[in-house]
């Protein structure tokens, strides 16, 4: 067990995690508390894998691997983004309870799936059959292929990797600048902290809602359909195993900032990791500790951070209030 | 006079937005069923009769019923749940974890005792068994109660952590107790049942009743203790705490009231609720449990119980019909393979009923607002929704009566 294994292993269950806190952080900041993360993923995941099941049952990107992989991840955020449209609608226009609504999502995503998956392909489940996995032969250029058998660094980052490790990064770096350096952002973040005041300086509040739970379901529908791409060999059913509910905890533990959540979510990762392959780390595997105790304990220490910070949560001040324009 | 008016008042609107979100919900469900049956070969026209018959178009209606009837039970507890927590302004989203939390506690009474020799000692153990699940749930609900009366720490996100540390928990504690495990059953990821050890649920003949379904006397306790929810809420000096506490929070602390111990109290018996579901539901002879799977899916009764407390609008009495109509749903979709459909098109049901009962009162609010502008100004106080002005009218009734308010 090489130690650059485990990292490789860490960051590839660190991405998921990453964006869908990410997108966590863009539907709290603008004001909409966003439950329904897990639908959402649940629900990207199941659109990504029958598009790459359509497509590899008509063979049109049979050369093509990774150019169906950016496809499914294009879509796969689409669908995220239809489903967030349900609870920013509700949530917006009708004042609804965004936790109830969040709640109903929640369910509404695994029966679309087993529900469809059963009508369609006779099994509550999509198995699409796509790997996306790039190893040292999958590259076209023969002295390439050489350097990465040979040079550790390059193995390390072209071995058994996911070109969605790479654009994920890319992803979460961009919008996290984007949410803090941009006018758009700022208004955002505005919309999340005092929405009476952004509305008094003319921002329109429903529109940044929108547009904060839209970005939120996008990245949620992506990390879903990463993780079912990296995780379960492109497989959707109905859960993604409480991953949507760790990016809301990984969000709160990173206290509603990217740079404390991408750390955070890295800390998850590695905890989830070990909880993986705890029997063949050495000194781990002399605890004798089962896997059930790593998955409990990020869940334990969010629990604990929350109680040594509650006096200074970075929480945006006007989550899951609905604006209403006579409070003005 | 007023108080009655505007509790009487209060409750039209509450059963008339629960009607339009069951309404809503089953014309987006029967839309979703027609738009489906175009691109399949299932039936529409006879898939949404059998929607409507329920358990009433199965081959064996005494059985089906039975066991709608059966299922109705940890479903009325864990909406119970909801309801106590909801009534005293927290959304207790931890219902699975509680309810895994009660399984746990009660499976390893009620399966560590073999009782088959003794029939008596069994109902003792069964009891005992309750009792432990009931006390595991209470701890369960209360952790998240006091950090949130503490330290105001939002406690959804607390539920929900305690959720996933009582999934990793349950597989784990049962994956060291090898002799709890179904193996000469052939069956490693499941636990053996109550079957033989005479620890399960008496059935007192329903079972024959009903044909050999699932049905015991959990139903009873069920419906007792929403009498139980519903006299403490509506009828003691605790309950009326309670509810002042959720209406504002700060409000009845400022009229003197615990609202630290209130918010504990209740998280507690929600937890101590839904515990006694997912008891109940184990505990029968007929019903294993999947431990291994446990820890990656949370039960959908933790889940459904919120779909029935917020139908119910946190009514403990209209918990239980609105928990017999979500499973009656459940019941049509067993059915619905016959009209080429399954039976996850109730679930979607279920989900957008949820999902309308969440917006269901403000459209009702906004109809009523529209409608008032058209008739004449009526007395502030009816027309009042708003939770301090509904409070300040509670509160000086009781104090005209002499009542008792700390």
């Amino acid at each position: 067990m090489s130690i650059s294994f485990i990292l490789q292993q860490t960051i590839l269950y660190t991405i998921p995690i990453l964006l869908v806190a990410l997108g966590g952080i863009f539907a709290e900041r603008s004001g909409i508390i966003n439950l329904a993360l897990e639908g959402e993923m649940i629900f990207g995941a199941f659109i990504g894998a029958i598009i790459c099941k359509v497509f590899i049952s008509s063979g049109v990107f049979q050369a093509n691997s990774q150019l169906l992989f950016i496809i499914g991840m294009l879509v796969s955020s689409v669908a995220g983004v239809l489903l967030s449209l349900l609870l920013s609608f509700a949530s917006i226009k009708l004042k609804a309870d965004q936790t109830v609504v969040g709640t109903a999502l929640n369910l509404l995503a695994p029966a679309i799936v087993c529900t469809f998956g059963l009508l369609f392909f006779n099994q509550e489940k999509v198995v699409s059959g796509a790997s996306f996995v790039l190893t040292a032969d999958s590259y076209s250029n023969p002295s390439f292929v050489q350097g990465v058998k040979d040079n550790s660094i390059l193995n390390f980052f072209f071995d058994k990797v996911y070109i969605s490790t790479y654009i994920g990064i890319l992803v979460y770096i961009l919008l996290a600048v984007w949410l803090y350096k941009s006018k758009v952002g700022t208004h955002i973040r505005a919309c999340g902290e005092h929405p009476q005041a952004a509305d008094t300086v003319g921002i329109n509040v429903s529109k940044m809602r929108f547009l904060g739970t839209s970005i939120s379901g996008a990245l949620a529908g992506l990390g879903g359909f990463i993780y079912i791409a990296t995780r379960t060999a492109t497989t959707a059913d109905s859960g993604v195993g409480g991953l949507g509910f760790l990016a809301l905890a990984i969000m709160i533990f990173g206290n509603w900032n990217p740079f404390f959540v991408a750390l955070g979510s890295l800390f998850f990762g590695f905890l989830t990791c070990v909880g993986v392959l705890n029997n063949q780390i050495p000194f781990l595997a002399d605890l004798g500790l089962s896997m059930y105790f790593y998955n409990m304990v990020p869940y334990i220490m969010v629990i604990i951070v929350l109680i040594l910070t509650h006096k200074k949560s970075g929480c945006p001040k006007a989550e899951g209030i609905p604006y209403d324009k006579g409070q003005r | 006079m007023k108080r009655a008016n505007l509790s009487l008042k209060q409750s039209i609107n509450s059963l008339f937005s629960s009607f339009l979100s069951i309404l809503v919900g089953l014309l987006i469900g029967i839309l979703i069923m027609l738009i489906s049956s175009l691109f399949s070969s299932a039936d529409a026209l006879s898939g949404i009769s059998l929607l409507f018959k329920g358990p009433f178009s199965s081959l064996d209606t005494f059985r089906a019923i039975g066991n709608m009837i059966f299922y109705t039970t940890p479903l009325i507890f864990t909406g119970l749940s909801v309801a106590i927590a909801y009534k005293t302004g927290c959304f207790n989203i931890g219902a699975p974890g509680q309810f895994l939390m009660g399984t746990m506690c009660s499976l390893l009474v009620a399966l560590s005792i073999d009782c088959s020799k003794n029939a008596i000692l069994g109902v003792f153990v069964w009891i005992l068994a309750l009792i432990a699940g009931l006390l595991a749930g209470a701890i369960w609900g209360a952790i998240p109660g006091a950090l949130k009366a503490i330290f105001g720490i939002n406690e959804v996100i607390l539920c929900i952590m305690t959720n996933w540390i009582a999934a990793n928990l349950v597989t784990w504690v049962f994956s060291s107790t090898s002799n709890l495990i179904n193996v000469s059953g052939g069956k490693s990821g499941y636990l053996i049942t109550t079957d033989g050890l005479n620890t399960g649920t008496p059935d007192l003949g329903l079972k024959n009743l009903t044909h050999n379904s699932y049905l015991d006397i959990g139903i009873f306790l069920a419906i007792i203790a929403a009498v139980i929810c519903w006299i403490l809420l509506n009828k003691t000096t605790r309950g009326f705490s309670m509810r002042a506490c959720g209406l504002n929070r700060y409000s009845a602390k400022y009229a003197g009231m615990d609202e630290k111990k209130n918010i504990i109290f209740s998280m507690a018996l929600a937890g101590g609720l839904a515990a006694l579901g997912g008891a109940l539901y184990y505990l029968n002879p007929g019903i294993e449990f999947a431990y291994s799977a446990a820890y990656s899916n949370l039960p959908a009764y933790g889940f459904n119980g919120i779909a029935a407390a917020m139908l119910a609008n946190s009514n403990p009495l209209a918990v239980i019909l609105a928990s017999l109509f979500i499973r009656y749903l459940n019941a049509a979709g067993s059915n619905f393979n016959s009209a080429g459909f399954n039976q996850y098109f109730a679930d979607i049901i279920i989900a957008c009923i949820i999902y309308c009962a969440g917006f269901s009162r403000y459209t009702l609010e906004l109809i009523q607002r529209v409608k008032l502008k058209k008739k004449k100004p009526v007395s502030p106080v009816l027309e009042a929704n708003i939770t301090p002005e509904e409070l300040k009218a509670i509160l000086l009734d009781d104090l005209e009566k002499g009542g008792n308010v700390k």
